[in-house]
């Protein structure tokens, strides 16, 4: 079977000391539900001397709504949030997101921290030593060719989150701590800002910091949030298309703004702002439009398991099923 | 229940014997509703598989496996990891330079590549170390030296190449097997048809993903006698083929099959892991285990072969079938594995339950630089008959007859031939389309569903085991040893492999039948060849028929005996006395009974130690026929398959749901109705699996034709496309559809009880009636599996524009 390389396992007792640790380098890896991380450690493709359990941390823990921003400690269990009453209550699309990423066993182990941190995924860097060895590697594995976009100069794998596309819409926040001066900083910056283009490095968190909360402001009057996931099967699978729409709606229910988030495009989910069409009723030639739109911008690649251009019509499908529950009562909304 | 014992205690004080007061019950065990025999103790850890033995001093072993899909090793350097501190030995081809395979007459694989690697994954070298970290280590500094030779992925480009030769001492080239048998007159025959439908189809390659991943553990006792544990469902071919390439007589190995948590043909051959444990232990004198990755389960395959089919079907205006013609192109990666028996399957098993008046079929097996195809469940007869129903289809489409009447009008008939000379018995073919015709409400639905929604029809056949043994012999080829005693418990010694199928429970609810005990009351050792009769394993769907027959001549011979010292006791004729539910009772008189321990102990007080044996041999008397090919195929007795399929078709998205699925299966009589339907469920959805989801696909490079311009691809041939159970898509729990198993009995004189098998043949027709019900839904057929929504929508859009 496969093995867990020799690590130094440390567990956290203090936030300070775990940021102590991480500060060392690259070498050193935050461990919370370890679905992601120790997998790719026993595949090698992630290399480690250290990881910092942070299990015991009480910082990274809670879920408080009583603000008008919701935070959701970085450490909750997927399921946890999932499942929680006043979560579903006030941002359904989110839970329902959250409730489809991978198995009931992942979710009972993973956190959102992790799902945020997720490491991007692609066809051929998520394999063995021995597969990608008899690749010649590529540029995110002991090579320098990209074979997703021949002569592609930057690693294109797919952020493959099911939470990034509905925060971003929702326009939630991370809170990223980092140590100063022996003291625990904290900064916030956009889900919609945390990633990078990068794929070796996705996730613009510093060595030595560790994000430690998400934060989502309340929903205002009028507004809706509904995502969309699809993947082969039904249970484990990452998504294979991942897109959230987000519209707000006047007192007429004419657009008053809106936007579509996409993910598996490249390391980077796009935001896409409806401005174009504020004003206009949502309708089926809202949906049709702004679902070309989506299918103009956005270009699968052939990064993750599956075909590609059925991919990006599937993306196209699902944006105009997620708009269609506007005013499809029928139609399954989150 | 303590109770003391008197002065002059009773044989039933002394004996403990359990009197139970209520009435007879004659029923029997055969036909209840019972689990398997063994469930409790796997699902409580009790049962132990074959990762989970240690022994004392044990080694670990890994395989360092071929990084290229075609190179000649040039040389190997193990200098390096011989010293590295915790190893204890390095083996590479040269230490068992002696091919095998699983079929006498194509061996062509050695435990460790020997002059070339044929696949990524191919064996090279294994370490034995004292843990498996440090033989992960060890396999990195082996210094393996690779000529690179250019690669075949694509088994059409195997055919026409002349340059690149896999196996060069192969007298044909790049063909592993040709086969080309004709009955009949057939190009008169479709000449004179008044429809001929003529199609192309695609089979991808599948493979079997049973969760449990190979595992060997070998020890060398101080005697020498060497004691393999595998996960093998053939533990007497594995013996056979230790003793060949380790040179030792059969007397110096013991084989044990554990527990094996699924097989699916997949674990029906020897593997390079039991041959390296065996010669590791020898070599260092400790135990050695190995344990598979999931990769190197990918690696070690022996999957569904992919098959390139063209067929020609000629009708008559009444649907009558009136020729059949087929010519197939078997992709059987690196090695011959079965291939030569799967190549005859492709044609053979095709003959039932459809009557073909005049019949060819054309199969060539190739080499290609992948992981070897081999038997998965319904070997070598499910992508054929995926064919020749859909070409079905197309004519009932074209001649305007209801699909499931064409195939009534087409059967072949109970004790009839088919055209290839196999004697088919008992078939509950028809009863099976009614019984899905009724089921699924066929009548009043088809044609009448919502748009998107469509039925599919499908039929089958499949063997109960194959007439002859995979090497020459006049043995049995299944033996049973009973014994019991004064304790009221019964011990059968059967040499079958239990895979997860259920063939221990088969054998209990037979002997608990014929000797009056409860399924509790037997224990079942199985597959160990120092203790249990020769068995030739868990394949090609045997075990019933097979040790089910030699299960019954043994406790029939033990039950006449219990008869007979019953009957003296009761003054009446040995047929008058029944067993049944621990007890001996009068059918005359059912209130004349005794515990049936107490009939044991009479027995063993009167005859001595009591036990039989029982071995069963195929017929040789009316089977097939007597043309070289003739006998590959043949069977006993036949089972029968009808499948209807309802699905749903998105026209947006091109995705399949399969919504029911209704399976009738055909198993002559069923001895333990919750174990078929459990085989009906797992069969028809491994096959919806097929139909939808699962490929196992070798990439090509990405290289374009002119070596230049590079497409998206790896870069080099032979890298699987997914290696793990992420990537590999099986169905989840969540991912298959409501299934009705219904069970159609139509009992064999061959079969024991009149019982055929259950295990393989309702896979196959699951996969064209999916196929038949997406037309009938949205007009479009995708004879190139899997159906994937990407193909779907293509065919729709297609469709569309010619309007």
């Amino acid at each position: 079977m496969l093995r867990l390389p020799e690590l130094e396992v440390v567990i956290a007792d203090s936030l300070v000391a775990a940021l102590t640790r991480l500060a060392e380098g690259r070498h050193v890896r935050a461990l919370q539900g370890g679905t992601d991380l120790v997998a790719n450690l026993k595949t090698g493709q992630t290399k480690a001397q250290t990881v910092v359990a942070l299990g015991p941390l009480s910082e990274l823990h809670g879920i408080d709504t009583s603000g008008e921003m919701v935070r959701i400690g970085a450490g909750e269990r997927l399921v946890d949030v999932a499942q929680n009453a006043e979560l579903q209550e006030l941002f359904p699309a989110l839970t329902y997101a959250l409730a489809r990423i991978a198995s009931p066993q992942i979710r009972n182990a993973g956190t959102l921290g992790g799902n945020l941190c997720l490491d991007t995924r692609c066809r051929f860097i998520n394999q063995s030593d021995l597969w990608r060895e008899a690749m010649g590697g590529c540029l995110k594995s002991h090579g320098h060719e990209c074979h997703v976009i021949p002569g592609g100069g930057g690693c294109v794998a797919a952020l493959s989150a099911d939470s990034v596309p509905v925060l971003m819409v929702l326009g939630a926040e991370v809170e990223i701590a980092r140590l100063q001066d022996g003291a625990v900083l904290l900064r916030r910056t956009r889900v919609a800002d945390l990633y990078d283009t990068d794929g070796l490095r996705h996730v613009r968190i510093a060595d030595g910091e560790l994000l430690t909360a998400v934060l989502v402001p309340k929903l205002p009057e009028g507004a809706r949030a509904v995502y969309r996931k699809w993947a082969v099967r039904q249970s484990i699978d990452f998504p294979l298309v991942s897109t959230a729409v987000r519209l707000d709606l006047d007192r007429d229910g004419k657009l008053k703004q809106g936007k579509v988030a996409v993910g598996v495009l490249g390391p980077r989910p796009r935001l896409i702002p409806l401005d174009r069409w504020v004003g206009r009723p949502i309708d089926e030639t809202l949906a049709q439009q702004v679902a070309a739109q989506v299918f103009d911008r956005c270009h699968p690649l052939p990064n993750v398991l599956y075909d590609h251009e059925y991919r990006r019509e599937r993306l196209r499908v699902e944006v105009l099923r997620a708009i269609r529950t506007w005013f499809t009562p029928t139609a399954a909304a989150n | 229940m303590n109770r003391p014992l008197s002065s002059n205690p009773t044989s039933r004080d002394l004996h403990r014997i359990d009197v139970d007061d209520s009435p007879v019950d004659a029923s029997g065990v055969v036909g209840s509703r019972h689990g398997r025999i063994d469930s409790l103790e796997l699902l409580t850890g009790v049962g132990k598989y074959t990762d989970d033995l240690t022994l004392p001093r044990m080694l670990h072993c890994k395989i360092l496996r071929s990084p290229h899909a075609h190179a000649r090793i040039v040389s190997i350097d193990s200098s390096a990891a011989e010293g590295l501190t915790g190893v204890h030995a390095v083996i590479t081809g040269a230490d068992m330079p002696v091919r095998y395979g699983v079929i006498p007459w194509t061996q062509d694989e050695y435990p460790l590549a020997l002059g070339k690697v044929r696949y990524i994954g191919d064996a090279v070298a294994a370490v034995a170390a004292v843990s498996e970290e440090v033989a992960k280590a060890a396999l990195a500094l082996i210094a393996v030296k690779y000529e690179v030779l250019p690669a075949i992925i694509d088994p059409r480009e195997a055919l026409t190449r002349k340059d690149v030769l896999i196996h060069e001492d192969n007298k044909h080239g790049n063909i592993s097997k040709q086969v080309t048998l004709a009955f009949g007159d057939v190009d008169a025959a479709l000449a004179g048809a008044e429809l001929v439908i003529e199609s192309d189809y695609e089979f991808h390659g599948a493979t079997h993903g049973a969760i449990e991943p190979h595992c060997a553990m070998g020890h060398v006792d101080g005697k020498g006698l060497l004691t393999v544990w595998s996960t093998t469902q053939v533990p007497h071919y594995l013996l056979r083929e230790l003793g060949r390439v380790l040179d030792r007589p059969s007397h110096s190995i013991r084989v044990i099959q554990p527990p094996v948590g699924g097989a699916f043909g997949g674990k029906s051959e020897p593997f390079d892991l039991e041959f390296c444990v065996a010669k590791l232990a020898d070599l260092t004198g400790r135990p050695v285990k190995c344990l598979y990755t999931r990769e190197e389960v990918f690696f070690a395959h022996r999957g569904r072969h992919p098959f390139s089919m063209h067929y020609k079907t000629g009708f008559d205006r009444e649907g009558r079938i009136v020729a059949v013609d087929g010519k197939s192109l078997l992709d059987g990666g690196a090695y011959s594995s079965f291939g030569l028996v799967t190549t005859y399957y492709s044609g053979q098993l095709l003959g039932s339950p459809y009557v073909f008046p005049a019949y060819r079929f054309d199969s060539t097996r190739v080499y290609t630089n992948k992981p070897c195809c081999g038997p998965k469940r319904g070997h070598g007869s499910v992508q054929p008959r995926f064919a020749i129903e859909v070409q079905l289809d197309k004519a009932a489409t074209v001649l305007g007859i209801d699909p499931i009447e064409l195939r009534r009008r087409n059967f072949i008939g109970e004790n009839s031939q088919t055209i290839g000379g196999f004697h088919v018995g008992s078939s509950g073919f028809l009863q099976c389309l009614s019984e899905v015709e009724r089921a699924s409400g066929w009548r009043h639905k088809r044609g009448n569903l919502p748009k998107g929604r469509g039925l599919g029809i499908a039929g089958s056949t499949y063997i109960s085991g194959t007439n002859y043994c995979i090497y020459p012999t006049e043995l049995p080829q299944s033996a049973v040893q009973i014994c019991l005693d004064r304790s009221g418990r019964v011990r059968v010694f059967v040499g079958t492999s239990e895979i997860g199928q259920g063939s221990n429970t088969v054998v209990a609810t037979l002997a608990a039948d014929e000797l009056g005990v409860e399924l509790d009351d037997v224990r079942v050792l199985a597959a160990d060849s120092d203790l249990t009769p020769v068995d030739l394993g868990a394949y090609s769907s045997r075990g019933t028929l097979m040790a089910g027959n030699a299960c019954l001549a043994a406790t029939r011979e033990l039950a006449a005996k219990l008869r007979e010292v019953i009957a003296k006791t009761w003054d009446c004729p040995p047929g008058d006395v029944g067993l049944a539910h621990r007890k001996a009772f009068r059918h005359s008189d059912l209130t004349v009974w005794m515990p049936i321990q107490e009939a044991f102990i009479l027995a063993e007080s009167q005859l001595g130690t009591l036990g039989a044996v029982g071995s069963y041999k195929t017929p040789t008397e009316n089977v097939h026929g007597d043309y070289r090919g003739g006998t590959i195929g043949a069977s006993p007795a036949y089972s029968f398959t009808a499948h209807v399929a309802e699905v749903e078709v998105d026209e947006e998205t091109g995705e399949v749901t399969v919504l029911s699925i209704w399976c009738a299966h055909d198993c002559g009589l069923a001895l333990s109705p919750t174990l078929v339907e459990g085989q009906i469920e797992g069969s028809t959805y491994m096959g919806a699996a097929e139909a939808l989801m699962e490929h196992h696909r070798v990439l090509p490079s990405g290289l374009r034709s002119d070596g230049q311009k590079r497409e998206t691809g790896p870069g080099v041939d032979g890298l699987l496309a997914a290696s793990s159970l992420l990537d590999y898509r099986m169905p989840t729990s969540m991912d298959v559809p409501d299934l009705i198993a219904l069970i159609v009995e139509r009992p064999d004189p061959r079969g024991p009880r009149g019982a055929k098998e259950a295990g393989e043949g309702p896979l196959h027709s699951s996969i064209p009636a999916i196929a038949n019900a997406v037309y009938d839904a949205v007009g479009v057929r995708i004879d190139d599996l899997p159906i994937t929504p990407e193909k779907v929508l293509a065919a729709l859009k297609r469709k569309a524009e010619v309007g």
